[in-house]
C-alpha cells in the first residue's frame, strides 16, 4: 500500500546519479558550515546559537506586538502592510495591483514563502509573465520543477544538467562550463530586469524597529529585482519579524554560516520603503504582504511554537541522513528536509501525508546544526502522535495502535512479558537449520519481513538474560 | 564548629587503594533494557562481568521491563508513560542504575520529564530517578573513574557513536578513551562516525529500504577502516549494523563496549 511519498522514496534511492549527487552536495555544504563555526573561527556559536533562540522565542511569543510595530514603521515610511490570510489573498493583490497598473512582467528573487503558495503558477495563469532570477530558481523555472532544496534550490542538478535545459529550453548553445551558462541566464535575465513592471522579493528578516526588509543573497539579483521596477512587493511569512536592527548582529552571523558556510553572504539590503525626494533608486511603491497561511495555527503549543523560529538556513537539510537520502522531491511540500518534515503537517494538516512525521530515525543531526535550536524530533514526536489521534477518528490503523496496548500490558507485567518473550524465541528457534533469512513462517509478516528485506536478524538467545542471571 | 552535611547515598564507600572513585555506594542496579534482556543477552552478562571486576555489587531488580521508548518514539505517549510509570517504581530504591544503551539512557533522563511535563508528582520523581541513572560507559569513567578495566583483546576494531550517546548524552570521547586502554586493540575511526546508522526503531520498518540504505552508508565507512570489529553502546545499532554486515556477507563482527571490556 505504498503512497505517492514512499513510491519517491523509493525511485530516488534506486537512482544512483542523484544519490551520488545529493550526497556530494550536502556534504560539501555540510563541512563548509563546519569550518566556520570551528571553535577558533567562531568561539561564541553555542552563545550565539542560544541568543537567537531566546530572541526568537520573545519575538514569537509576542508576535502580534511586533507585527504591528513593523507595520506602523513601514507606513511612516511610506510603504504599505497588507496582512494575507492565505495563498488566494497574496495572488488576488498582486493581480489587482498589476491590473490597476497595466503591468504585465515581473522578476522575482528566490523565495520559499512565494513557492509556499505557488505564486508563479497563479500569476501565470492570470496571463502574467513572472520570472524568477536567482540562478538556480530560473533553472528550475525552465525545467517545470519546484526547489529541491530551500537554500540550495537546484542542488540536484549536475552542470550537464544546466546545458541540456538552456539548450532545450532557450536554444542556447550546448555549454557545460559554468560561468558560461551563467552568462547564458545573465543575458535573458538582465532584459528582464529592465523591462520588468513589478519585483516581488521575499524576506529573510522584518525588523520591526524600523520597518525595515533585510535580504540576504549572493548573486545581486535580489537587489536588482527589488530596486529597479517601479514597484516592490515583499511576500513574507509573519515568523520573520525580529525585534531590532541590532538583532542582525546575531542572525546574519548564524545564517551564512549554518547556510552555505559563508562568514555573510554577498549581499545584504536593507530596503525600507519607497524612494523618497533625493534618492537615487528604489521603487515608487513599496507593499508588504505577510502571510499566515496556517502559521498562527502554531501559536497555542508551546513545544510546536518553536517550528516558527526557523530562519531557513538550510542547515537541518544538510545534516539529516535521510534528506541525503530521498532528496528535495520526495518530500510532499515545497519545504523538505526536517524541517519541512515539521512544517508541512502543522501548515497544511497531518493527513496531508500522514507518514511524513515517521520518516525520521530521530537521530538529533538538525537539532544539533539548527541555528535557533529548535527541537526538531521532539516535534517530530509529538505530530506522530497528532496523526494517531486522527486515524483513531477515521478508525484507521487499528492493528499497530492494538500493538502498543499490548506493549504497554506487557511491559507492566514481568510475568507475562518473559513468558511472551520465550514463546517467541522458541518459535523463532524451531525453525530448522540457520535462523538467518529462513524464519517461520509464522513469523515472517509485517515488521519481521520488512526487516529480513534489508537485513538479517540475530537468532535469538536460548535464554534470556534473566534467566541466565538466576542461574548464577 | 563542623557542619553536618544531609546524608544522600545510604552506603557510602570509598575504595582506599585507588582513588578514582567517586564516594558512592557499590552497590548498582542494572537495567539491561528488554532488547539486551531478549536478544542480547551477552551483553548484560559482559557489563557484569565489567562491573564485578571493578569491584561493584549487582542488583537486577526482576520486574524490570523496559523503558518505554518505544511507544513513545513511534508517538504512543500515553502507553510510554504507563511504562515509564513502571520503570520508576522498580528502581525507586535503586542507588546507581546503569544502562548498556545510550538511547535509553538517553529516554530516561531526558524524554520522561517531557512525558510527565503535566505531572509535577511523577515529575518530581523523574527528576529524582535520572540522576542516578547511568549509560555504562560514562559510568565507568565519571563515576569508577575507569580507563584501564584490564581487558585485553587483539584485534582492529572502529567505533560507532550511538546518535543518542552522542548528540544527547554528549559522549563522544569517554568510550575511545575505554577502549584506547584495551591491550592489544588498534582503534580506528571511521568517517564519519556520528552518521545515523538508520536503525530508529519503528523506523527500520517503516521505512526498511530507507533505513536499510541508510545502514549501507555506514557500513561503506566501517569497512574502508579495514577494522574486523565495530563498537556500539547501543545494542539496537548494533543489531542494525550486524544484520547489514550479515546481509553482505561481510565478516565484520558487531561488539557493544561491554564485550570488549570483558574480554581477557
Ligand atoms: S530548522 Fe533550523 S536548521 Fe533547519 S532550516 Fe530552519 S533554522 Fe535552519
Amino acid at each position: 500500500m505504498a503512497g505517492a511519498f514512499e513510491r519517491k522514496i523509493h525511485e530516488t534511492l534506486a537512482d544512483t546519479r542523484l544519490q551520488q549527487a545529493v550526497y556530494t552536495a550536502t556534504g560539501r555544504l555540510k563541512d563548509s558550515r563546519l569550518a566556520v563555526i570551528a571553535p577558533h573561527v567562531l568561539p561564541d556559536y553555542q552563545e550565539l546559537r542560544a541568543h537567537a533562540h531566546l530572541l526568537k522565542r520573545h519575538t514569537v511569543d509576542h508576535l502580534d506586538h511586533y507585527l504591528e510595530k513593523f507595520q506602523r514603521n513601514v507606513e511612516s515610511r511610506g510603504g504599505q502592510v497588507v496582512f494575507c490570510n492565505d495563498g488566494a489573498e497574496v495572488t488576488d493583490f498582486v493581480l489587482a495591483l498589476a491590473k490597476k497598473r497595466g503591468a504585465r512582467l515581473i522578476v522575482k528573487s528566490k523565495s520559499m514563502t512565494t513557492e509556499e503558495v505557488d505564486l508563479n503558477e497563479h500569476l501565470e495563469h492570470h496571463g502574467l509573465e513572472s520570472v524568477e532570477t536567482d540562478l538556480g530558481e530560473y533553472i528550475l523555472q525552465l525545467a517545470h520543477e519546484r526547489p529541491y532544496h530551500i537554500v540550495a534550490p537546484a542542488l540536484h542538478k549536475t552542470r550537464y544538467d544546466v546545458a541540456e535545459i538552456l539548450t532545450r529550453r532557450l536554444n542556447a548553445p550546448h555549454e557545460t562550463k559554468i560561468e558560461k551558462q551563467t552568462a547564458i541566464a545573465r543575458a535573458v535575465l538582465r532584459q528582464k530586469f529592465l523591462a520588468a513592471d513589478i519585483g516581488i522579493s521575499g524576506a529573510n528578516f522584518l525588523v520591526a524597529d524600523s520597518g525595515a526588509v533585510v535580504l540576504v543573497e549572493n548573486e545581486g539579483n535580489a537587489r536588482l529585482a527589488t530596486t529597479l521596477p517601479k514597484i516592490h512587493i515583499v511576500v513574507a511569512g509573519i515568523e520573520k519579524v525580529i525585534p531590532r536592527a541590532q538583532d542582525l548582529a546575531v542572525f546574519l552571523k548564524l545564517l551564512a554560516r549554518s547556510a552555505t558556510g559563508q562568514l555573510l553572504s554577498v549581499y545584504t539590503s536593507f530596503l525600507s520603503g519607497p524612494r523618497r525626494a533625493g534618492e537615487i533608486d528604489g521603487p515608487d511603491e513599496f507593499y508588504v504582504l505577510l502571510l499566515d497561511n496556517g502559521r498562527t495555527k502554531l501559536l497555542p503549543d508551546s513545544a510546536k511554537r518553536q517550528s516558527l523560529y526557523c530562519i531557513r538556513c538550510g542547515a537541518c537539510l544538510n545534516a539529516c541522513p535521510v534528506y541525503r537520502k530521498i532528496g528535495g522531491h520526495s518530500f510532499p511540500w515545497v519545504y523538505s528536509g526536517p524541517i519541512g518534515a515539521i512544517l508541512t503537517p502543522q501548515f497544511m494538516g497531518v493527513s496531508r501525508e500522514p507518514s511524513l512525521p515517521f520518516a525520521s530515525s530521530l537521530c538529533g543531526a538538525c537539532a544539533e546544526v539548527c541555528p535557533v535550536k529548535i527541537d526538531i524530533p521532539r516535534v517530530l514526536v509529538e505530530l506522530r502522535a497528532d496523526v494517531h489521534q486522527s486515524e483513531a477518528r477515521q478508525k484507521r490503523n487499528r492493528l499497530e495502535k492494538l500493538a502498543f496496548r499490548l506493549f504497554r500490558w506487557l511491559m507492566q507485567h514481568p510475568r507475562a512479558y518473559e513468558w511472551a518473550g520465550r514463546l517467541a524465541a522458541s518459535l523463532a528457534n524451531s525453525a530448522d537449520g540457520g535462523w538467518m533469512r529462513r524464519v517461520p513462517v509464522l513469523l515472517n509478516v509485517g515488521p519481521v519481513r520488512a526487516w529480513l528485506s534489508q537485513r538479517d536478524l540475530p537468532p535469538p538467545p536460548s535464554r534470556s538474560f534473566r534467566q541466565l542471571w538466576r542461574q548464577r | 564548629m563542623r557542619r553536618a552535611f544531609p546524608r544522600i547515598w545510604p552506603n557510602v564507600w570509598v575504595r582506599d587503594d585507588e582513588g578514582g572513585r567517586l564516594d558512592m555506594s557499590q552497590r548498582v542496579a542494572l537495567f539491561v533494557t528488554c532488547m539486551v534482556d531478549q536478544l542480547f543477552p551477552k551483553i548484560g552478562l559482559a557489563m557484569v562481568e565489567v562491573l564485578e571486576r571493578l569491584g561493584f555489587r549487582i542488583d537486577f531488580p526482576e520486574a524490570q521491563t523496559c523503558c518505554g521508548q518505544p511507544a513513545f518514539n513511534s508517538g504512543y505517549p500515553e502507553e510510554a508513560r504507563a511504562v515509564a510509570r513502571h520503570f520508576l517504581d522498580v528502581f525507586e530504591a535503586s542507588e546507581a542504575i546503569v544502562v548498556p544503551s545510550g538511547s535509553c539512557t538517553a529516554m530516561i533522563i531526558h524524554h520522561f520529564a517531557e512525558l510527565f511535563e503535566k505531572d509535577p508528582t511523577a515529575l518530581a520523581r523523574v527528576k529524582q530517578l535520572s540522576e542516578r541513572v547511568w549509560e555504562f560507559s560514562q559510568f565507568l569513567t565519571v563515576v569508577a573513574g575507569a580507563g584501564d578495566v584490564g581487558a585485553h583483546l587483539e584485534d582492529v576494531a572502529t567505533f560507532h557513536d550511538g546518535c543518542h550517546a552522542l548528540r544527547e548524552l554528549g559522549i563522544q570521547s569517554a568510550a575511545r578513551r575505554l577502549l584506547r586502554h584495551v591491550r592489544g586493540l588498534e582503534l580506528r575511526e571511521m568517517e564519519p562516525a556520528g552518521e545515523c546508522c538508520g536503525f530508529g526503531g519503528t523506523f527500520s520498518v517503516k521505512f526498511a529500504e530507507l533505513s536499510g540504505a541508510m545502514a549501507r552508508t555506514k557500513i561503506e565507512a566501517i569497512v574502508r577502516t579495514g577494522a574486523n570489529i565495530v563498537v556500539s553502546l547501543d545494542p539496537s545499532c548494533l543489531m542494525q549494523i550486524q544484520g547489514v554486515l550479515s546481509r553482505a556477507g561481510l565478516k565484520i563482527r558487531g561488539l557493544h563496549l561491554a564485550e570488549v571490556l570483558a574480554s581477557r
